[in-house]
């Protein structure tokens, strides 16, 4: 924007990096010792988790009747909570896949932490629809397979659907993951002794970094990112079918594909920014997360914000606009009734404090970053609950009308949802190299000796 | 091919690299494996590379899954019809969101089946000729040679400046 640079339009140089090496010898020493801290959020994580087990142990053995879910409100915290983390997933698959099909060059330091993201919170997502099913040993039910009675799921049915673009989303961003990771953990296995070596030397499936092996390897990583893209797109928008399908007032409108996606994306840049941060910090990666990353995650976060808001106020001015009266009452509802203050948190969050992005000194600044996409995903998670609960609990029939409260057993499973995200995060940052290795290399200058080799010349490959 | 020995050069920059190989596929020596920390594309140019086949499994994957989910949505509404509206049994747009998301699935799946295949991975045998600076900052350039032209081989390699040059009397890694 302001700044005058040499460098292509949007190129993020790392000034401070010159040597191939040296990015191993920066990125590896995190897989280190680590420290006390480190210790402590880890035994936090694991006590929260025994808080989403004895919580989900209460449920299973009294039953469902311990949330609060009941008439009308049939939808609470869980599919909530679920929709949330399926939303944080996604910008993860948009910085690996999509700015990768796109090449953007700040996409390479940031994008193996956001990927990361995306399969832990979709291993957090997955737990909720085996909560909420309340007899968790049927769970099965949810996978067609031929079943006694000779029945088999009906396909017309957005929650089918859920299942398979749910799965597929896990299986396939894993896949994504774990090929990423492959030659920088043959680099961790390079620099490794011990039982740490044996390890490395296992999961890195013996990659040596041959010709034959890069060659394909960049090829299938092509194919991957193109089939992650329309994936992305597809399973929020699935998702919010699983709401748009149906008649109910406040559910039933045809922005809502496009409107999930982008809150999904809008929530999960929030949460790479929350995450990143203090891995930066913790290990001293300014020279590879600049501040240039953050600018750049900055603005995705304010145009996904406005798009967003835009869907905030076209539901609304949809509402009145109709004439539907049914419509309109409920969106009275859910702005000044019984669950404002929900909705309030959400507009001000989503839409008022993104705001400040607007100025390139808060977009430059970790700390507000850090504070701005905490009130984001705060923002995000009441978005969701605005959704489902205000729009079930004021349909059509005034005597069906019925207040939600979640009750304890419901909120220790929420909570304990971020210690289990937590928990396996913390291990990802000891165990995988957090800033992708290779890939870092190729946005740092190519050692040569003497000028550009002879054959460059008249090559006319996209490279 | 048990008379055939090889030599490993490592280098510090690109250039020398790209330089050594394109003198040894000139001398007709092809037998090349080059080592990278990452893809580096002028020395996939040099040596030779086309399209990858990866492309043709995550094609034949996906057009199976996208077949197999419409197939399977297809099969099961017909075994047990239920007429809903009097709308039609089959009914398309609902299945096609299933196919999509099978094409997915299967054309991942084959991709990196396909990957695994083309690129032998796991390479299971052990590493002896490797450097763990491959990882690192160094480029190798490993040449497999019958016994009478290994001393040209080791010239050219030679000639640009290896930061080390290792003898393999094997032949390992070309042995198969």
């Amino acid at each position: 924007m302001a700044t005058a640079t040499k460098e292509p339009r949007g190129a993020v140089p790392h000034p401070d990096l010159t040597q191939l090496d040296q990015v191993n010898r920066d990125v590896l020493k995190t897989l280190g010792k680590p420290g006390l801290v480190w210790w402590l959020m880890l035994g936090l994580c694991i006590a929260g988790i025994g808080m989403l087990g004895v919580s989900w142990g209460i449920q299973i053995v009294q039953g469902i009747g311990v949330t609060g879910l009941t008439s009308p409100v049939g939808w609470g915290v869980y599919i909530t909570t679920f929709v949330f983390w399926v939303g944080i997933a996604h910008s993860g698959t948009l910085i690996s896949a999509i700015l990768f099909l796109f090449r953007a060059p700040w996409r390479q330091s940031i994008y193996r932490a956001a990927e990361a993201m995306t399969v832990f919170a979709v291993m957090t997502a997955g737990l909720f629809p085996l909560i909420h099913v309340g007899r968790v040993w049927h769970a099965y039910w949810l996978i067609p397979y031929p079943n006694s009675r000779f029945l088999w799921p009906n396909f017309r049915s957005p929650l089918v659907w859920d299942v398979f673009a749910v799965t597929t989303y896990f299986t396939v961003s894993a896949t994504f993951f774990y090929l990423g990771t492959i030659p920088d953990l043959a680099a961790a296995r390079d620099a490794a002794n011990g039982f740490r070596k044996k390890l490395y030397k296992v999961i890195s499936l013996g990659w040596r970094g041959t010709d034959r092996e890069w060659h394909h390897f960049g090829k299938a990583y092509i194919f991957l990112a193109a089939l992650a893209t329309p994936l992305v797109l597809s399973v929020h928008s699935v998702v919010s079918w699983d709401f748009a399908v149906s008649i109910v007032p406040g559910w039933h409108a045809t922005i809502f594909a496009p409107y999930f996606v982008a809150g999904a994306i809008f929530s999960g840049v929030a949460m790479v920014i929350t995450l990143t941060v203090p891995i930066r910090k913790v290990f001293g990666l300014e020279a590879y997360l600049t501040t240039k990353h953050y600018d750049a995650m900055a603005k995705l976060c304010l145009l996904t914000s406005m798009i967003v808001f835009y869907a905030y106020l076209s539901e609304f001015f949809m509402a009145w606009y109709s004439g539907e009266e049914v419509e309109r009452a409920a969106f009275w509802a859910r702005l000044f009734g019984h669950y404002w203050w929900a909705t309030w948190i959400m507009l001000v969050c989503n839409g008022l404090v993104p705001i400040m992005l607007w100025f390139k000194r808060v977009r430059y600044s970790i700390p507000a970053l850090f504070t701005i996409s905490i009130f984001v995903n705060i923002g995000m998670w009441f978005e969701r609950y605005v959704i489902i609960v205000t729009s079930l609990h004021h349909e059509y029939e005034p005597f069906a009308w019925g207040v939600y409260r979640p009750s304890m057993v419901e909120m220790g499973i929420m909570v304990g949802s971020f210690a289990w995200f937590g928990f396996w995060f913390l291990l990802f940052t000891r165990l995988i190299p957090v800033v992708a290795i290779a890939e870092l290399k190729e946005v740092i200058p190519t050692p040569m000796r003497g000028a550009a080799p002879a054959h460059a010349g008249g090559e006319g490959g996209e490279g | 091919m048990s008379e055939t020995k090889g030599i490993l050069a490592s280098y510090e920059y690109v250039d020398s690299a790209v330089n050594a190989i394109e003198k040894l596929r000139a001398g007709g020596l092809k037998k090349i494996t080059a080592y990278m920390p990452y893809p580096e594309h002028l020395i996939e140019d040099a040596l030779g590379y086309d399209q990858s086949p990866v492309r043709v499994w995550t094609l034949a994957g996906g057009l199976c899954g996208a077949a197999g989910g419409f197939a399977f949505t297809a099969f099961t509404s017909m075994d047990w019809p239920l007429v809903t509206g009097g709308k039609p049994i089959l009914s398309m747009p609902a299945y096609v969101v299933i196919s999509f998301e099978m094409m997915v699935l299967f054309g991942a799946l084959s991709t990196i089946i396909g990957l695994f295949i083309n690129s032998r991975l796991p390479y299971l045998k052990p590493m002896v000729v490797y450097d763990p600076e491959f990882s690192g900052g160094r480029f190798g350039v490993y040449i497999t040679a019958p016994p009478e032209r290994l001393d040209e081989a080791r010239g050219i390699l030679q000639g640009q400046d290896p930061v080390e040059l290792r003898e393999d009397s094997a032949g390992v890694a070309h042995a198969s």
